[in-house]
């Protein structure tokens, strides 16, 4: 810990003399600068895309896991009476809640869309649909299936599972995809800063060795371009969140989230807070990556 | 102070110096000379910790260099003063600021130096260059502040490799006669020169041996210089 408020302390507590025996690089520290712009803002989105669909495969798997419904198709003269056998069953199955037929005025507002307002029902052959609500435990769906089948002969039991799971799966699928664009983000950062301190390095070869002989330590030396690219990285990714976030927040949102999820894109509460991460992470990453390589240059160096 | 025994030295190409056995003793002054190419530098790199022998062992301050991490070496640096052939400065950086350089990376203020700082700018003579950056300065500006620079820690020993190189000869002799003034402070000084004539002037005015590299190997050379 102490270590760490260390390093903290060094960096924002500028040693103008270190961070001066280094000449100051123009052109380079813009490019890192972009860089690190052009890689935050990319987190941002990257971040919007996996909270945006890790809520939808939650907001699915639960909204659709609770419910289930019961179609019950026989001959009109019977739907009455299979009607009320199958909810006796389901009275007496663990784990359902609640159930109830849908009255026909329901029914005829799930079909509106199909046939449109004003449709007469009875014209219609049209099955009996009963609502049921699981409990938090959930029912056992395919014991549930051979009750009907043996007492009920026209219920047809529908868990949602058959197109739930796809789409949850591919929420959740774009979810992990989405975290992977951020791992690999970093990377690229932390490759690019790499690049840069190398480059940075090899460009000071004489000024590093000038400290070496004057009795620097390999610390010493390494801190002023660790300073450099923490803060370049620091403010660079800085000004792409604030951009990202701007970008995000200007997206056209659409009401009900499960209507649309491109809508939906963007954050929610708390998790807008969350890309405030970003700079102090793409820093971090910076930190390590210029160490290392100023560790691995120096070493290499009498 | 510095102890070489048995040392020998090899590049890829084959060994430039061979069993060398060499003793600087605390307050002595020593000239190293020998034709160019005979491994003067080599040498004197050996006696500050920027090259490892191939055989042998050298020591300063009583540690082998080869037991010795890259701080140590950092820190052994800070009690040993080096002029290079080629001095090398921060280019970006005033004079003054270059000079000053050893104090600010052992983590000294300047400011608690400040008066010696401008003592020892006087002494070599740049007060009134302190400003200009190291570019700007001729050869023998240059020779004067990286002298400065060597002794502004006030090291034990001070290596200088060529110091005379590229000045004529009123400058060489006023910075020889900064490394006697030095010698008498009771610093050990190592002076690297193939200028024979430069050696009889001093030694008129420091009691001074000179070792001289033959053959890959090192000698005493004897009273006839």
């Amino acid at each position: 810990m102490s270590a760490v408020s260390e390093i903290f302390q060094r960096l924002i507590q500028p040693d103008t003399q270190a961070d001066r025996v280094v000449p100051p690089s123009g052109f380079t520290a813009q490019l890192t600068l972009f860089a690190a712009g052009a890689m935050a803002f990319l987190a941002v989105f990257a971040l919007a895309l996996s909270l945006a669909a890790g809520r939808l495969a939650e907001q699915w798997g639960e909204e659709l896991a609770r419910t289930a419904t019961i179609r019950i198709a026989a001959p009109a003269d019977q739907q009455q009476a299979q009607t009320e056998a199958a909810l006796r069953i389901l009275e007496t199955t663990r784990g359902v809640a609640q159930a109830r037929p849908l009255s026909d005025e329901e029914q005829a507002a799930l079909l509106a869309p199909w046939f449109g307002g004003g449709l007469e029902l009875d014209a219609l052959p049209v099955p009996q649909l009963i609502e049921v609500l699981e409990t938090a435990e959930g029912m056992d769906a395919a014991g549930l299936r051979l009750r009907l089948a043996a007492e009920v002969p026209g219920a047809v039991l529908d868990d949602h599972s058959r197109w739930r799971e796809p789409l949850v799966k591919a929420a959740s699928r774009l979810r992990t995809l989405g975290w992977l664009s951020i791992l690999l983000i970093g990377a690229v950062t932390a490759a690019m800063v790499t690049l840069a301190a190398n480059a940075a390095l090899a460009a000071n070869a004489q000024v590093i060795a000038v400290l070496r002989l004057v009795g620097a330590t390999d610390d010493y030396i390494a801190q002023a371009f660790i300073r450099r690219f923490t803060l370049r990285a620091l403010i660079g990714a800085a000004a792409g969140m604030v951009i990202g976030m701007i970008a995000v927040l200007l997206m056209p949102s659409g009401g009900d989230e499960t209507a649309s999820f491109l809508t939906g894109l963007g954050f929610k509460g708390a998790h807008w807070f969350l890309p405030l991460f970003i700079p102090p992470l793409a820093a971090a990453v910076a930190f390590g990556a210029t160490r290392m390589a100023a560790r691995r240059t120096l070493e290499g160096l009498s | 102070m510095i102890e070489l025994e048995n040392v020998a030295y090899s590049y890829s190409g084959g060994e430039l110096l061979s069993d060398i056995s060499l003793k600087l003793a605390p307050g002595s002054f020593h000239f190293l000379t020998g034709p160019s190419g005979s491994g003067k530098t080599t040498l004197m790199k050996l006696c500050y910790g920027a090259l490892l022998p191939t055989a042998g062992h050298v020591r300063l301050f009583d540690a082998d260099v080869r037991t010795l991490s890259r701080d140590d070496v950092a820190m052994l640096r800070r009690r040993v003063g080096v002029v290079h052939q080629d001095c090398q400065f921060l280019d970006h950086l005033p004079v003054v600021e270059n000079i000053a350089l050893p104090l600010h990376v052992s983590g000294r203020s300047d400011s608690a130096y400040g008066e010696d700082l401008d003592d020892l700018m006087h002494w070599v003579g740049l007060t009134e260059r302190a400003a200009a950056v190291p570019p700007e300065l001729s050869g023998g500006e240059r020779q004067r502040a990286a002298l400065a620079r060597a002794v502004i820690m006030s090291p034990d020993i001070i290596l200088a490799d060529e110091p005379t190189g590229n000045v004529d000869w009123d400058m060489s002799q006023r910075l020889l006669r900064l490394l006697i003034e030095l010698n008498r402070m009771g610093k050990t000084v190592l002076v690297a020169t193939h200028d024979l004539s430069l050696i009889r002037a001093t030694k008129a005015h420091v009691q001074a041996r000179v070792l001289r590299i033959a053959n890959r190997r090192i000698q005493l050379a004897g009273a006839d210089l």
